[in-house]
């Protein structure tokens, strides 16, 4: 028999145990997949120096974490400082989210914007103000197999489209219909991306106004990208089907992959030690000779809500430490941010990661826009119906245009209203 | 206190929680679909713009919203009569004197309903692998070709159809099997008398006597299947190629993912427009044949 | 009247039917034993080679699933409490207590069903967010409030119980309130655990809403973390089958155990008119 005051009490005392929200005295970190795993680790020194500070590091894996972001942001549930691709950053300074760091870097000890590549600041800079302090820095190069290449008869890595299409040409006659030369996921945009902005022509035009997906740049980009599929030397697949994207590239399924530098912590650590020596980087290949990439990198941004501002920028010091970088690098392979932080044994010496110092001194960064990513989403999308030969690849640039457009059109009114006009 | 006011009173919790969180809403909902509410109205609602229909309009312009009512009309025209075809099967399997341990089946028959959704989509999922799935396994079994479920684009919706008469079957067994225990017994001993096959009695006796009931189960299983959501966005995330995107997940992603909430509004209230529609149909063919 | 063959065809049926509704449950118990890596071998194993808890271990310890189980239980239990309170009090008022416009009234809720809920999602989660309920168990709670479907029930129970009763408690000079904790409530028992259970087992296999308003894993409930973890783990198939297993378990259980008053929640809502 329970009692009616017993059943409303505890009723009353769980609803009041249910409003309160999670601990107000720690600081929230949000960090993205292998550096969220790592973080932890990073920050017990963090905790030691700073008695009575403590952090919880949420981990978001980098396919959520935008519209994990976005969430928060939306829901006022936002984290104190979180871990941001730059280029999310626009979007997030569009919607008021961050907090300007301009007067915190000048003030700070740590923080010296000399210290850090010219190119890397700006893309943390909107407006001419500084929204992130970068963290890592990061483009794409190719990761390939040695041998296989070697059995197909190249003994170095290409250096344009041309060589790169006859050297996958060659290893896929060595390999057979069963496997493939290089692996493209239906599920990702940025290789597509990356060998778009070796074209040299701005991917939106007008001030991030209009698509600018039927220029002749992207036509000669998706001729190529789409001839790795006519001619079998990319799978139909996205990264998802692949049981293992690391067993597959041991077992010689796809002797070239596009990554960053976060897969020479993963390739260590995955692969078969026996294929320690079988595999390398090189700088992306252009059209006409070595080509550009995509800058990137994410950074650590301070949310504007956030009630814990100076300990969250303390962290972000910390993490910006030249020391704390090279253990970054050391447990992630993610590039260090700082130009110090590469002097020290470490990302100097590593030979796979004198592919990534080569292509960072030829990185260009995508459309500062806050509408990208939904942009750059779309793109695949487009990829992956004419891949699947869904969508005649002639229609594929008039669609994207026509979907880039719809997405743009607020940031048209928006401009304009800005404008005056 | 007077029965009326304490009528009003016990109502009244129950009553101002569906008016503030139900009916407020929908107002709401149906408001914001005319506007261009979106993540920079978010950031300042005076970067809300009043569009009137256009949201209605520009959705009939994307290709996204066709295909997400093609894979949901495909979801409700194959997966419900499926479902319930399975479910009417098991019933009379249940039903039939020759059963034995009828508890027993009843239990393991229903068990998938209670089981969460998400927790078995994530299950199936590697059920269905094209290579280590015990579907496809089977598969090599009858001498058939492996089959790429969840990657080709024209498997994903037949396997999610499968995964939900699986999932769903045993809830309508459980109501047409009482709809089967309540049809009189004399009914199917005069139809015996009258020398009528076991075929001949289902049709004329078992269908008719459950006619109210298997139209009552279809709207409601209907109304379930166009709010396809969990399986997409557990499973295949709306691919292979948008073709898994229902529009509820185009609800979703409009709304949570690109926070485009007047775009999603808009999809929510065409949903509500079909699922209303559907139901009035089916209501008015079900009062014809009725009346028959 | 013995019929074998036809018999023999019934029950091969059943079972046939049995063992393909009961398979995957048992194959992801089966996997969830399996070794890290053992489930994408093959031929696909259907039983482990060697039993090991290490699946489970890693879930409770490195990814803290205990959380989880404590947040879909906190949650669940509170919104079957919180659901009971509002919708006995409203089913029994329109059950039995009579007041103007309670006929029509209760036929306007009933159109609502028609309504999908998620169209109320969009503007609900910009409501919370301004209450500050976003990422909270209160926010979770919201939708299970009060429910037209639950009134419903409540009121089609009632409905049996003999005015006479409460004309007589009346008379004796009871207060409508204890008329209905002391003579109503007892009464409707067995509907009060059809509702507790349907509800129970609703809320803690909801999957939408808590996507929507759980940001947070410190907060989210079982599905939303078991659909996250299957997003970054996609490789890690046993782990996967032992979340999986953790979530489907209790509400399996308490199904089992309370079969009775779930199956006729279920039909009570469908069989009479």
């Amino acid at each position: 028999m329970w009692s009616r005051r017993g059943f409303l009490r505890a009723t009353a005392g769980l609803c009041a145990a249910a409003c309160v929200r999670t601990s107000e005295r720690a600081l929230r970190f949000w960090a993205m997949g292998r550096e969220g795993e790592v973080a932890t680790q990073l920050l017990r020194v963090f905790e030691r120096e700073n008695p009575g500070l403590r952090v919880e590091v949420e981990q978001l894996p980098w396919s959520a974490a935008h519209e994990k972001l976005l969430t928060a942001f939306a829901g006022d549930a936002t984290p104190d400082l979180a871990q941001m691709g730059n280029t999310w950053l626009p979007e997030f300074v569009a919607l008021d989210a961050l907090e300007p760091l301009d007067s915190r870097i000048r003030g700070s000890g740590q923080v010296d914007p000399a210290d850090y590549d010219l190119g890397i600041v700006d893309t943390n800079q909107v407006d001419g103000r500084q929204y992130g302090v970068p963290w890592y820095v990061d483009t794409r190069v190719l990761f390939y197999r040695r041998d296989l290449l070697e059995l197909a008869g190249y003994g170095a890595p290409p250096r344009d489209w041309d060589e790169w299409l006859r050297m996958l040409s060659a290893i896929e006659e060595r390999v057979g219909p069963e496997r493939y030369a290089l692996l493209l996921p239906l599920n990702e945009y940025e290789p597509m991306v990356a060998l778009w902005l070796q074209q040299g022509e701005p991917l939106l035009r007008d001030d991030g106004r209009y698509g600018n997906f039927r220029s002749p740049g992207f036509a000669r980009t998706l001729a190529f990208y789409l001839s790795m599929f006519e001619r079998h030397l990319a799978p139909s697949i996205g990264s998802n089907e692949l049981s293992n994207v690391w067993n597959e590239f041991a077992r010689g399924y796809f002797s070239f992959y596009i990554s960053g530098p976060w897969q020479i912590g993963e390739f260590k650590r995955r692969l078969p030690p026996a294929l320690e020596p079988l595999w390398a980087t090189a700088p992306l290949p252009g059209p006409h000779g070595p080509g550009a990439s995509i800058a990137g990198g994410a950074s650590l941004a301070l949310f504007r809500r956030s009630r814990h501002k100076p300990a969250a920028f303390r962290l972000v010091e910390f993490l910006s430490r030249p020391e704390v970088q090279q253990q970054f690098y050391r447990l992630t392979g993610n590039l260090p941010a700082r130009r110090s932080a590469w002097a020290a044994p470490g990302p100097a010496q590593d030979p796979h990661a004198l592919a990534f110092r080569d292509q960072l001194t030829r990185v260009r960064s995508v459309p500062k826009v806050p509408e990208w990513e939904r942009i750059a989403t779309e793109l695949r999308l487009v990829m992956e119906k004419v891949v699947r030969g869904e969508i005649p690849a002639s229609g594929a640039a008039g669609e994207l245009d026509a979907r880039a457009d719809r997405i743009l059109e607020k940031r048209r009114f928006m401009l304009d209203r800005r404008a005056g006009r | 206190m007077r029965p009326s006011r304490a009528g009003w009173l016990f109502a009244a919790p129950a009553l101002v929680a569906i008016a503030v969180f139900f009916v407020v809403p929908v107002v709401a909902a149906l408001l914001m679909s005319t506007t261009d509410f979106d993540i920079y109205a978010l950031a300042d609602l005076r970067n809300v713009r009043f569009v009137g229909l256009l949201n209605y309009l520009r959705l009939l312009e994307r290709p996204l919203f066709w295909r997400a009512l093609f894979n949901t009309f495909f979801f409700v025209v194959v997966g419900v009569p499926l479902s319930i075809a399975v479910s009417l099967g098991t019933a009379l399997l249940l039903h039939s004197p020759l059963a034995r341990l009828k508890g027993f089946f009843r239990t393991a028959l229903f068990a998938p309903v209670v089981t969460t959704l998400a927790a078995v989509a994530v299950v199936w999922i590697f059920l269905l692998h094209a290579r280590y799935g015990l579907f496809n396994y089977g598969l090599s079994f009858l001498g058939l070709h492996p089959i790429d479920w969840l990657g080709d684009p024209h498997w994903a919706m037949p396997a999610i159809v499968l995964l939900s008469v699986w999932k769903n079957f045993g809830y309508n067994m459980i109501i047409l099997l009482a709809g089967l225990q309540a049809i009189p017994g004399d009914l199917y001993e005069a139809a015996q008398l009258d020398g009528a096959g076991a075929g001949a009695i289902f049709r004329h006796v078992t269908i008719p006597s459950l006619a109210p009931m298997l139209l009552m189960v279809s709207l409601l299983t209907m109304s379930g299947h166009f709010q396809l959501f969990a399986e997409p966005y557990v499973m295949t995330q709306g691919g292979p190629a948008e073709h898994t995107v229902t529009v509820l997940y185009l609800m979703y992603e409009d709304g949570f993912k690109w926070w485009s909430l007047g775009s999603a509004s808009a999809v929510a209230f065409v949903l509500f427009a079909f699922m209303l529609g559907f139901s009035l149909i089916q209501a008015r063919v079900a009062r014809r044949v009725g009346a028959r | 009247m013995r019929r074998p063959i036809a018999s023999l065809m019934v029950n091969l049926a059943l079972l046939l039917a049995a063992l393909v509704t009961l398979f995957p449950l048992a194959w992801m118990v089966s996997a969830s034993f399996m070794a890290p890596g053992e489930a994408s071998t093959y031929p696909p194993p259907m039983l482990p080679q060697a039993p090991t808890l290490a699946n489970y271990r890693l879930l409770f310890a490195e990814h803290g699933i205990l959380r989880q189980v404590a947040n879909s239980l906190f949650i669940s239990l509170l919104a079957t409490a919180l659901s009971l309170t509002f919708n006995l009090s409203a089913g029994y008022a329109f059950a039995k207590l009579r007041f103007r416009g309670r006929e029509r009234l209760f036929r306007l809720l009933l159109g609502a069903l028609i309504v999908p809920a998620q169209v109320t999602m969009l503007p609900l989660f910009l409501m919370l967010k301004e209450m500050g309920l976003v990422n909270t168990y209160a926010g979770a709670l919201v939708p299970w409030l009060a429910s037209v479907f639950g009134i419903y029930l409540v009121r089609q129970y009632a409905l049996t119980v003999p005015g006479e009763i409460l004309e007589a408690a009346r008379m004796d000079g009871a207060g409508e309130l204890r008329i209905f904790l002391s003579v109503v409530l007892p009464l409707l028992k067995p509907i009060i655990v059809t509702l507790a259970v349907l509800t129970f087992l609703g809320c803690w296999n909801d999957f939408m809403w808590p996507l929507i308003v759980l940001t947070d894993h410190a907060v989210q409930t079982l599905p939303v973390v078991l659909a996250a973890l299957s997003r970054e783990h996609v490789q890690d198939v046993e782990l996967m089958m032992a979340g999986a297993v953790i979530t489907v378990l209790p509400v399996l259980l308490l199904f089992l155990g309370l079969q009775r008053y779930y199956l006729r929640g279920l039909l009570v809502g469908s069989v009479k008119g």
